[in-house]
């Protein structure tokens, strides 16, 4: 029988310190489900990506909006999912920032790091609105899996 | 850890040497203020040396984008030197490579421009 997936949970305030802290906390919950420097860093880019663009394209900078952060452990992956109070994105819609088009753009190249360095990547509508992305690295062959977390951890900041 | 920007003068050319995470926030507007300066007082030979640069972010690279475009309509080009293992893939996977042009280190970055 497979353990119950385990998760850790935060909630953010759209502020430019959230963006650290939700990249060093990634990279803390990924080092516990056991991913080496290399995955972690990966990981670590993914979320901090991910909660840039809640913050920025999301929440619009609104500081009374809120970013969630779920990480779950499960048998064989770990999930992320960052949900903003934004008004949603089509992933299909987010332009391809190698094009010669977009090369030379400013912007634009958030969410491909995070297809480049996830394993999956979706978006869909939140439970109450906003755009909810869930990302998952999957545990290499030789990956030793979760390490015990203890117990489940609710965070508020 | 910020960013911490230096710059220096060698056969022409300004060498502006970063240290730290290029990242979206105080890094950023830092070396955007430190390219306006640049140009200011006319110094349009530009060598980035990013060899203590460990971690750029997507708002890192649209800021040396959006540099290198700056710095090239006004007639002056930007070079990148010595990146680390990390910068180099993520400069590798966006394409950005193709824009940049990049040397292995500093000395042949201010070479290039004789």
């Amino acid at each position: 029988m497979s353990p119950e997936p385990r998760h850790v949970k935060v909630t953010l305030q759209t502020t430019l310190e959230s963006v650290d802290l939700g990249e060093d906390l990634a990279q803390q919950v990924a080092g516990t489900a056991g991913f080496d420097e290399d995955e972690r860093y990966k990981i670590g880019m993914a979320v901090r990506e991910c909660i840039v663009n809640a913050l920025e394209h999301g929440n619009r900078g609104d500081a009374k909006k809120q970013i969630e952060v779920r990480f779950l452990l499960e048998a064989d992956r770990l999930v992320v999912q960052v949900q903003d109070e934004g008004a949603g994105f089509a992933l299909n819609a987010i332009p391809d920032p190698r094009t010669d088009e977009n090369l030379l753009k400013s912007s634009g190249r958030g969410l491909f790091l995070v297809r480049t360095f996830m394993d999956d990547l979706q978006v869909k509508r939140g439970q109450v609105g906003g755009a909810m992305v869930t990302m998952t690295k999957l545990y290499s062959t030789n990956h030793s899996g979760p390490a015990d977390l203890n117990q489940e951890k609710e965070k508020e900041q | 850890m910020s960013l911490k920007i230096n710059q220096r003068e060698a056969d022409g050319v300004t060498v502006v040497q970063m240290s730290g995470r290029l990242t979206l926030g105080d890094a950023t507007v830092q070396l955007r203020e430190t390219m306006r300066g640049l140009l200011e007082n006319g110094k349009k030979k530009i060598v980035l040396n990013l060899n203590e640069v460990g971690y750029i972010d997507s708002s890192g690279l649209g800021e040396l984008v959006s540099n290198f475009t700056t710095v090239k309509n006004q007639g002056g080009e930007l070079k990148l030197a010595s990146l680390t293992q990390k910068v180099n893939d993520l400069l590798t996977v966006t394409k950005l490579y193709t824009v940049f042009e990049v040397h292995n280190d500093e000395a042949a970055a201010i070479q290039s421009f004789r």
